[in-house]
């Protein structure tokens, strides 16, 4: 009984600031104090963002499948579109990565021959080849895919080096007294031994990818949220500005879950982790 | 004892080992001419206080860091790479955590290539010798120390090795827990007849385990002295003659203790030098 009323509690202060928030915000707008172009109410921005979820045209059996009819909205083609350019962003940037920090980490030849490299490219945010990328590319998918891969790489390419750099120097002897050596105490002790390092590199490089496919679409391509946030803009739809932002932040959210929990089941035998 | 006919062949031979680490321009003579045979089939425990090289003469067995003058010969052949002929027990496991308690115990045996039903065999067999049967799918993390030493004894035991060495492997249990084990590998050193280099610094431990206890000499390390331990198994540490050893090597100890302490005071103006050579190893 104790459990679910402060459970409840818990639920209820969650709720309070935000709610408290959107009444003001919900008030101020309506009674005129904030002109709605710069700060819809929030309830227009909900319908707004319900619009933008739904399909336009009407169902039509004959026509199409009712699910396929259901996703024919703008805002599930967007997310698909931003989605995929992450994805592939993502894997084109970190396999490289992982298989050089691998090298790097495991050598100290390759580590010396590319971290002067490294270190002078790596400070350069990916939003600053923008220029070079749409000069190399043109535009559409090529420059997207490239700025997206470029943020993916680095993050995962530092803890990819010093997982390796740091796996317990009495594993790698158990696994000797054992009889292990070359690429079997490679793939069995020192990758493994590295995995919470590169984990920690995948979420953190599919984040920046994130944050790369919005500024991409805004510059580059004629698809996805980012796109769709700064078209809404030429047509001061500000509603729609927010509402695909609030898009955007849920979609953010859900890889990010998606990547924890496949980090959680991955590290399920790490010690931190319970 | 039941063994007294294996008692004449060698099993480790250590021939005028010296080893000596240097770091920056300081050299640490971790150990000074040792000699010591040690016979097919004996519990030999060596013993000292920190820092007197036992660790480091285990090493030079194992092949972990080899002498950096004279010679090791195990098994009929000299040490120049560790291997699973000589299989090692850390006192801090070094179980692989991403493997749970059977993978663990089988990772030796898949290095060798063996049959995936003989691997399976064989860690069923271990898991039951070693009362680990319900840990089976259980990942080192979830286990207690002493349940960890156990799959650490049955991962080296899985590659049936001629000789165990033992780095200090029951000094992070507690003290019941340190008693059941020790009985524990009394009952597989008797049963499987295995060579077992076990180091400690517990003047009990060593007399309740071993045949003959190795007592170091602080840095450098020497050995300072072999006292045979001939009583008979299970051992009563309450017995006169236990209480007798006891007090001996005890006496031992302390002398390199005091020595050590007076060095360390005389030290204490300039550099304290580090005093785990494990920490010397690369």
């Amino acid at each position: 009984m104790k459990d679910r009323s402060s459970l409840l509690k818990k639920l209820l202060y969650a709720i309070l600031l935000p709610a408290i928030l959107l009444v003001l915000w919900e008030a101020l707008s309506r009674g005129g104090i904030i002109s709605p172009h710069i700060l819809p109410s929030p309830s227009r921005v909900f319908l707004r963002w319900i619009d933008y979820a739904l399909p336009h045209e009407p169902y039509d059996a004959g026509k199409t499948h009712f699910v396929a009819w259901l996703f024919s909205g703008e805002m599930p083609h967007d997310v698909l579109a931003s989605s995929m350019r992450v994805l592939g962003g993502f894997v084109i940037g970190a396999l490289p990565a992982l298989v050089l920090g691998l090298l790097m980490g495991a050598s100290t030849f390759i580590y010396h021959l590319f971290n002067p490299l490294i270190q002078i490219l790596r400070p350069i945010p990916p939003i600053a080849y923008i220029p070079l990328a749409i000069l190399w590319f043109g535009l559409g998918n090529p420059p997207a895919f490239f700025l997206i891969s470029l943020g993916a790489f680095f993050p995962v390419l530092m803890n990819t080096i010093s997982g390796v750099r740091h796996v317990d120097r009495l594993l790698i002897r158990a696994a000797r007294n054992l009889g292990a050596s070359g690429h079997t105490l490679f793939l069995r002790i020192i990758l493994p031994a590295a995995m919470p390092y590169i984990l920690t590199g995948l979420r953190v490089g599919i984040g920046v990818a994130f944050i790369v496919v919005i500024v991409a679409e805004m510059i580059a391509v004629n698809s996805g949220l980012g796109y769709r946030i700064l078209e809404a803009r030429e047509f001061l739809w500000s509603d729609k500005i927010i509402a695909g932002m609030i898009t955007i932040g849920l979609l953010g959210l859900a890889i990010d879950t998606a990547m924890s929990r496949i980090n959680h089941y991955l590290l399920r035998w790490h010690s931190g982790h319970d | 004892m039941n063994n007294t006919e294996n008692m004449q062949a060698p099993h480790v031979i250590i021939k005028n080992v010296d080893k000596v680490f240097s770091s920056g321009d300081k050299e640490v003579i971790a150990l000074k001419e040792i000699n010591l045979t040690i016979y097919n089939g004996e519990f030999v425990a060596i013993l000292g206080p920190s820092g007197c090289g036992k660790s480091t003469l285990l090493n030079a067995i194992a092949g972990f860091s080899l002498p950096t003058s004279g010679r090791v010969y195990a098994n009929g052949a000299e040490v120049t790479r560790p291997g699973p002929d000589r299989g090692m027990v850390f006192q801090e496991y070094a179980l692989f955590p991403w493997m749970t308690v059977a993978e663990n115990i089988a990772f030796g045996l898949e290095i060798k290539k063996l049959p995936k039903q003989i691997i399976k065999e064989k860690v069923d067999a271990l898991l039951a010798k070693l009362q680990l049967l319900d840990f089976r799918d259980r990942f080192p993390k979830d286990l207690s120390g002493g349940m960890k030493q156990r799959v650490a004894i049955a991962r080296v035991l899985a590659l049936d090795p001629p000789m165990m060495l033992m780095d200090e492997p029951f000094g992070a249990l507690d003290a019941l827990t340190r008693r059941t084990m020790q009985d524990e590998l009394l009952r597989i050193w008797m049963e499987l007849k295995k060579t077992v280099i076990f180091v400690t610094h517990g003047i009990e431990e060593s007399i309740y385990l071993a045949d003959r206890v190795v007592v170091m000499t602080y840095r450098p390390g020497t050995i300072k002295q072999i006292v045979p331990v001939e009583l008979s198994r299970p051992r009563e540490v309450s017995s006169p003659r236990f209480i007798y050893l006891q007090k001996e090597i005890t006496s031992l100890v302390m002398e390199e203790q005091m020595r050590f302490r007076n060095e360390e005071i005389r030290d204490s103006g300039g550099n304290v030098s580090a005093r785990d050579e494990s920490e010397q190893v690369p």
